[in-house]
């Protein structure tokens, strides 16, 4: 029994930390921790560099154009980018489509998407949900009638994150509205600029426009970007929504919340004194380190047991994860605006007109109010808990 | 990092589930032989006294057996705690006699360090130790000593020097139970785990009984301390284990409105949420089997401290959802989900509360050392 990582991993983790260090742009690195999504700007300009060292898409294969990871070396990957923090690479691209792609799609397929999925010079968004088709995907009803070699597509997508700034769209669609309702669905991939497609925003409670709704109407999509068989989607749909759960729980995010509440704590002085001083806080803070640090071994037997096992099939105790990470990473948010206090009220504002308490608090109502999301995208944590009761407890 | 058990590990846990599954919780002595006739006893003593030297991982695949079977076996008490002391003690003759016997099962001891007004605190000794002529003389009094009945040898913390809380002057003694002077009282705490109550009047020592002093003593102390929190976390996950278990069965079996009252959601989410604490409490018991031996103090009992608050919390969780579940019977004597509440209950005030591991991660700056020390850090705590 051993928690430690390798001399080998350590030094990965060093050799992670020293490129980030080195490479991040000093403006990415200015709004890290303080902005509750960074632009499609940033997260390309940091992507482009990732891939230049060959580390853009981390859990890949290195057939496929990924740096051949272990399954600890991608955690450690990934944690270090959280902690930073830097933009994350793409997850619609490299933790969703791109594993699809390579493990479903044709060669023609994979030879024209694959590099361009990996370098992001196709944005992709997720074209899952609807309004009728939340928790419950499988009731999708956006429909895909066949004529020759093309597919009409109507119908409705939601929560479509990015899909004002996305190049494609990989969707589900109904081909077969006979068939029992997991079993008439196909996994489409769609580019954004054909005709008849309307992307609409919404801003979500943080004041960004980050997420949408899109309405299909009679958009051609050709037969050829259909990823695998015909009405098989929901399988794809299920290995894209199990695939790479070990990063979910994001404990390097949540920490680095942690760590920017406390320095910010170290500056405010309450009625006892110093902030940093409060009993109440404080154990607020302790209460969240054992949390993460729980998380994060959990996280750590989930892994072993996947490299041990290795037969790539998704571990329902991920569900854990992705609970208990995302409860922490509001927890961390909510720390963080509560520190704040009432310096935390701009949610854009000119900050540098209201004064030096105000820049320090930049960004806590929005990251907060952003997080709130985290237990609901990503299969909720209601799903998440289902998930448990009957894969796990065979409730 | 390895995270899988060693295949001696893996036939260690086979061996210890065979023998507790077995078992009936009634005959205390017949399940100590069998642990002894298994080797059990002579795993946490080192190696040069006879004993097996098996580590944190070991002593919590036995208590994990223990847990989840509620055996009444004061494997910690009398195995663990005095290993994890006589390991840092010189052999000698005496001990490797001692460590043969109890190996074999013939002879038992126990750890008395705890006393009335302790409450967590390690160095917090006020029982003395005299030196005289022939040796030493003891009195004072030791409380909540985890015990088998009839105890042959107490391993007692005594201070030479000093007050209360200092960090120094503390000693470690052989103390045969029968000796004039050591009066023994047992009773039967609210989990049905036997405790006892040891007062030590003028009780004469020979020179050879003392084990350690000062520095030795306190790191053997601390050491012990460590290794029982340690392996009561391996404890804790394997009573959640079964609390899960009971409930999940119970709730597929328990038939109202027609059906089982395993397909309602609610109760299905609150199973799932058990099922999470069981996970983070069994990641913690692995941080704690892994810390017990770092060697720097603070860092150790930041680990130690980390995984107590959160088993603690996992265990009265996971206990009341437990009871809650069960319903009506969920509160009565011959469930055993009530008992392995009440043992919940007992193994959060073991070896420091949450009241107390809290304090000491605030005393480090937290987990992650993050926060700025409020005042003077002592690992594991003193009187202030």
């Amino acid at each position: 029994m051993d928690l430690s990582f390798s001399h080998e991993e350590i030094a990965f983790r060093d050799e992670v930390r020293a490129f980030i260090r080195d490479n991040l742009p000093a403006d990415i690195r200015a709004k890290a921790g303080r902005v509750a999504h960074f632009d499609k700007a940033d997260v390309v300009a940091w992507h482009r560099i990732l891939d230049a060292r060959g580390w853009a898409a981390s859990h890949w294969p290195r057939e496929h154009g990924g740096p051949g990871f272990s399954p600890v070396q991608r955690y450690i990957f990934m944690e270090e980018m959280l902690r930073a923090p830097t933009p994350e690479p793409l997850s619609f691209n490299i933790n969703m489509v791109g594993p699809v792609v390579y493990t479903f799609g044709s060669d023609a397929q994979k030879a024209r998407f694959l590099s361009r999925i990996r370098s992001l010079d196709w944005w992709f968004c997720q074209g899952f949900s609807e309004p009728g088709a939340g928790s419950d995907l499988a009731a999708l009803r956006t429909s895909a009638r066949r004529e020759g070699d093309e597919y009409i597509v109507n119908g409705q997508k939601i929560w479509t994150s990015t899909a004002h700034v996305a190049d494609w769209m990989f969707c589900l669609v109904r081909t077969d509205a006979a068939a029992k309702k997991q079993e008439g669905i196909s996994f489409l991939l769609i580019d954004m600029r054909t005709p008849g497609i309307t992307v609409r925003p919404i801003i979500t409670i943080d004041g960004a426009h980050h997420t949408n709704e899109v309405f299909l109407d009679d958009v051609r999509v050709p037969v050829a970007n259909r990823i695998g068989a015909e009405n098989r989607g929901w399988d794809y749909a299920k290995f894209l929504l199990g695939n790479e759960r070990t990063g979910i729980a994001r404990v390097g995010l949540s920490q680095g919340r942690v760590s920017r509440a406390v320095s910010l704590a170290c500056g405010i002085e309450g009625l006892d004194g110093p902030l940093t001083d409060d009993h109440g806080f404080r154990r607020r803070v302790i209460e969240l380190e054992i949390e993460l640090k729980a998380l994060e071994i959990t996280a750590l037997r989930i892994i072993d047991r996947q490299r041990r096992r290795n037969d790539g099939r998704p571990d329902p105790a991920s569900s854990v994860l992705k609970l208990r990470g995302a409860e922490t990473q509001q927890a961390s948010a909510q720390l963080l605006l509560d520190v704040a206090g009432r310096l935390g009220a701009p949610l854009d504002a000119d900050l540098a007109a209201l004064g030096g308490g105000f820049a320090e608090a930049q960004g806590a109502a929005a990251i907060h109010l952003g997080a709130r999301a985290a237990t609901i995208y990503g299969g909720s944590s209601e799903i998440q808990k289902n998930i448990i009761a009957k894969g796990i407890l065979g409730l | 990092m390895n995270l899988e058990y060693s295949t001696e590990q893996t036939l260690l846990a086979d061996s210890v589930e065979r023998l507790l599954s077995q078992r009936r919780a009634t005959d205390r002595r017949a399940i100590w032989a069998a642990c002894a006739e298994l080797g059990l006893l002579a795993l946490p003593f080192p190696e040069d006294m006879g004993g097996l030297a098996g580590g944190n991982v070991e002593a919590q695949i036995v208590m994990e057996a223990v847990g989840r079977h509620l055996a009444d076996v004061p494997y910690i008490g009398c195995a663990v705690g005095p290993g994890a002391i006589l390991g840092l003690c010189p052999e000698t003759l005496r001990l490797r006699e001692l460590v043969a016997a109890i190996a074999e099962g013939s002879r038992t001891a126990c750890l008395a360090h705890e006393e009335e007004h302790a409450r967590y605190r390690l160095a917090h000794v006020e029982t003395r130790a005299e030196r005289t002529a022939s040796g030493f003389v003891l009195n004072g009094k030791k409380t909540g000593i985890a015990t088998i009945d009839g105890v042959d040898e107490l391993i007692v913390s005594a201070r030479l020097s000093g007050a209360a809380g200092d960090e120094t002057g503390i000693a470690l003694f052989l103390v045969p139970a029968d000796l004039p002077g050591v009066r023994m009282r047992t009773f039967p705490a609210f989990d049905g785990t036997t405790l006892a109550i040891v007062g030590l009047s003028d009780v004469a020592l020979p020179p050879d009984a003392l084990l350690a002093s000062d520095k030795g003593a306190l790191a053997a102390l601390d050491r012990a301390e460590a290794a029982s929190l340690s392996a009561v976390c391996g404890e804790a996950v394997g009573i959640l284990e079964a609390m899960l278990d009971e409930t999940v069965a119970y709730l597929k079996t328990r038939q109202q409105f027609g059906g089982p009252i395993g397909r309602f959601q609610a109760l299905q989410h609150r199973a799932a949420e058990m099922y999470v604490a069981l996970e983070q409490a069994r990641s913690m018991a692995l941080l704690a089997a892994v810390s017990v031996d770092l060697p720097d103090r603070e860092e150790r009992w930041r680990m130690l401290a980390a995984a107590k608050v959160q088993i603690n919390a996992s265990l009265r969780f996971v206990g009341q959802q437990a009871v809650q579940l069960h319903g009506g019977i969920g509160v009565t004597e011959e469930c055993r989900v009530g008992r392995c509440f009440k043992r919940t209950a007992m193994i959060e005030r073991a070896f420091g509360d949450t009241f107390h591991h809290l304090a000491v991660l605030d005393r480090l700056g937290g987990l992650e050392g993050r926060l700025p020390r409020t005042a003077p850090a002592q690992a594991n705590g003193r009187a202030a």
